[in-house]
């Protein structure tokens, strides 16, 4: 117990510093730039790299984090992600797909954060309203459409934005009807009915191929499209010869980048308000919050078509960026590693939900198989290994012992909420807020008279 | 007319009755207290007339409604509040939030308005943080306006349960042992508090006790529950003299000596 504060004084005391003041600013700077250097002079595919590309990303979280200034979070993000990334991308484009793969990821972690971490709702079925989306979008812009009705046509490919909307709205209508029965139940219940809802999506979407052909069973739905580039022309014309593949890289890599950014804003306003705190309220003490005259089951329902939209929303990208779906893509495995990146990263939490939607994700697409081939290696070249011993096969015993290993000395999470700093921080913006508004109203009086 | 009404209660548990046909009326703007020898069935009562329970039998009409059956959170929102016996604060949130959740019935910023920082939004948001800080200095704790409630001694947390019952600008406070666990000094302090709720505020109160000196110094009315039935209402001089109270209280045969 003292060794656990003791640290964790120790740990403030570094960072204190290093998140306000004048040296915040050096530090920050700093570390983008030596992660970006260090990123782009070495390009190759390693677990070196992987690290690097970790850390890189994390700085953008401790930059969200720190007390500086906004415009300076602002330049930061722009060169990191919008500049340096996708730069390092066209050097090696394995690692754009991965950063693309990790924002789908973050969307999905902050959705689900809203119903587990804000709510406190175990929802195990959270993929179900992913494959919501990703199938709308499936079955509308492919020919999939014509089994269902011969007489209707695929649509064309640039309603794959109105689509972001429609997938949004499908999923909020999806959570609705899912939780209007479930949740008045309480704790387990919830999350064995949500459970049962994610198999018996996937059972649907395996078996939806007779009468009707829907959803073409397990063959899953394929060539889905993708939304013309409207600025592809204009590129090539600059002499950039790229293919389509490269741009189409790009081009989802920064359409996740800014959904992930508005979700960030979306999900950090709402906890931030009366809707968060009744929902916290609900998590803490449920008999004391209704005490309060919050009607507990339409705020859970709102957390829940909420988490659901954002799933919604992003199953459209993701059926698009992938060009193909089938059932076995959103199964029960797809929702307890989004949970995984709820909690390991720290219920509750923006930042950790983030970075724990950066680590599953690393850990799975890069580091899990990189360490599994490095044993494999090792096995050929003799080390004393078991020849029935596949490290390949062993690579989710090898994430489900971390993560055993992370609840028992971080039971919190990788990033807690650090609940105080944020309250000051939000009265701060809404104290200024409310001046620059009352600054406003009065040159408007002003000019008026 | 009455401010509340409750006629003819009743709440059984399995083979228990734990409240026996109450009927009990308060008036507005008065102080009452409802008092009992332990498991008595007085927070079942409050845990009745607050739509915690349904119950088995019997009619609660507050401000002119029959709220019957209501949910809690609609008794609530039609401004009957409550503190809990064992003190139910939202531990890990701060004591100002503690205090803005008491308001949630009366911010009606839509999420849209919230997600795009709307200024009815935002002015709404500051004044309720104004009138929750202006509570808090009301029940005298302002100064710990950004400490997690958990870490708040214990008579603070008392203080803040009040603050966050009258952040919903209720009609009526019904407090659950108010001063239990408190030195002398402390129960003097929150004694006044009750008082400056129906004076200054024009709160109603009903106040369930242990503390006698508190009750009789405090209320207009009083009723006694014993076994979950109405054995005395009336003024402090009638309770006080009244046998089967003493008898309650005291045991069978002690009614001749005390008084
Ligand atoms: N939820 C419940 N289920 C079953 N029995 C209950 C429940 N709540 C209360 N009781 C029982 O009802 C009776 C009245 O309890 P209650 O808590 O209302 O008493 P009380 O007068 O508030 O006592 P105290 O002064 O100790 O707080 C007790 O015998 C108690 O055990
Ligand atoms: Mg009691």
């Amino acid at each position: 117990m003292t060794t656990s504060t003791s640290s964790q004084s120790l740990w403030q005391r570094v960072t204190a510093p290093l998140s306000s003041g004048p040296i915040a600013y050096g530090f920050l700077a700093l570390y983008v730039l030596a992660c970006s250097i260090l990123l782009v002079t070495n390009p190759r595919t390693e677990l070196s790299t992987d690290v690097v590309f970790v850390l890189f990303l994390l700085s953008m979280l401790v930059a969200y984090r720190s007390r500086v200034a906004a415009w300076f979070k602002v330049v930061l993000g722009v060169f990191a992600l919008g500049v340096v990334l996708p730069y390092f991308g066209t050097l090696n484009p394995f690692y754009i797909d991965v950063a693309t793969q990790a924002g789908i990821f973050t969307a999905l972690a902050l959705g689900l954060n809203v119903v587990v971490g804000f709510a406190g709702l175990l929802d195990l079925g959270y993929v179900a309203f992913f494959a919501v989306g990703a199938y709308a979008w499936g079955i509308f812009s492919t020919p999939q459409i014509t089994e269902i009705n011969p007489a209707w046509s695929p649509v064309d490919p640039v309603m794959f934005y109105p689509f972001l909307i429609i997938g949004l709205i499908l999923g909020l209508i999806t959570g609705v009807l899912l939780g209007l029965p479930v949740l008045r139940l309480r704790g387990d219940y919830l999350a064995i009915v949500t459970l049962g809802f994610g198999e018996v999506i996937r059972v649907v979407a395996n078996n939806l191929d007779r009468p009707i052909n829907i959803t073409n069973g397990s063959q899953g739905i394929r060539a889905i499209e993708r939304p013309p580039l409207i600025i592809v022309d204009q590129i090539r014309n600059l002499g950039i010869v790229a293919d389509d593949n490269r741009l189409y890289q790009l081009f989802f890599y920064y359409l996740v980048l800014i959904i992930v950014l508005l979700t960030v804003i979306v999900v950090a306003r709402l906890k931030h308000s009366r809707i968060g705190r009744a929902w916290e309220a609900i998590r803490e003490d449920e008999v004391a919050a209704v005490a309060q005259g919050i009607p507990r089951v339409r705020m859970k329902l709102l957390a829940f078509a909420i988490g659901a939209s954002f799933a919604g929303v992003m199953g459209v990208v993701f059926a698009s960026k992938q060009l193909f779906i089938n059932p076995p893509t959103f199964d029960l495995l797809r929702s307890i590693n989004i949970l995984a990146m709820v909690i390991l990263g720290g219920m509750g939490s923006i930042p950790g939900a983030m970075l724990g939607a950066i680590i599953v994700t690393m850990l799975d697409l890069q580091i899990l198989p990189r360490i599994a081939a490095v044993l494999r290696e090792a096995q050929a070249a003799g080390a004393p290994i078991p020849r029935q011993f596949d490290p390949t096969q062993y690579q989710r015993l090898l994430f489900g012992l971390l993560l055993v290993v992370m609840m028992i000395f971080r039971p919190e999470g990788l990033w807690p909420d650090e609940r105080r700093r944020e309250e000051q921080h939000e009265v701060e913006i809404t104290d200024e807020e409310l001046e620059a508004d009352k600054t406003a109203k009065q040159a408007g009086a002003d000019s008026g008279s | 007319m009455a401010l509340l009404e409750a006629t003819n209660i009743t709440k059984i548990f399995g083979g228990l009755v734990a409240v026996n046909d109450v009927t009990f009326t308060v008036e507005p703007g008065s102080i009452v207290s409802v008092i009992g020898p332990n498991g008595a069935g007085k927070t079942t009562f409050f845990n009745v007339l607050t739509g915690i329970y349904k119950p088995d039998k019997g009619r609660v009409v507050f401000a002119g409604k029959d709220i019957t059956g209501w949910r809690s959170d609609q008794i609530a929102a039609l401004g009957m509040r409550r503190t809990f016996q064992n003190i139910r604060l939202f531990g890990n949130m701060t004591v100002l939030e503690n205090v803005l959740i008491g308001m949630h019935v009366h911010l009606h910023a839509s999420i849209w308005s919230i997600i795009f920082r709307g200024r009815t939004m935002l002015r709404e948001e500051a004044k309720a943080r104004n009138k929750a800080l202006e509570l808090l200095s009301f029940v005298g704790i302002a100064d710990k306006r950004d400490e997690l409630a958990k870490n708040l001694p214990y008579g603070d947390q008392r203080r803040l349960e009040i603050a966050r019952a009258m952040a919903g600008d209720p009609k009526i406070i019904l407090l659950d042992e108010p001063t239990a666990g408190m030195n002398p000094h402390e129960t003097a302090e929150a004694t006044q508090l009750i008082r400056r709720l129906r004076d200054e505020r024009g709160i109603t109160v009903i106040l369930i006790e242990h503390d006698m000196r508190l009750v009789m110094s405090i209320s207009e009315r009083i009723s006694v529950l014993d076994y979950g039935s109405k054995i005395a209402e009336g003024d402090v001089q009638a309770i006080r003299t009244n046998p089967r109270v003493i008898e309650a209280y005291l045991g069978k045969g002690a009614a001749g000596h005390a008084a």
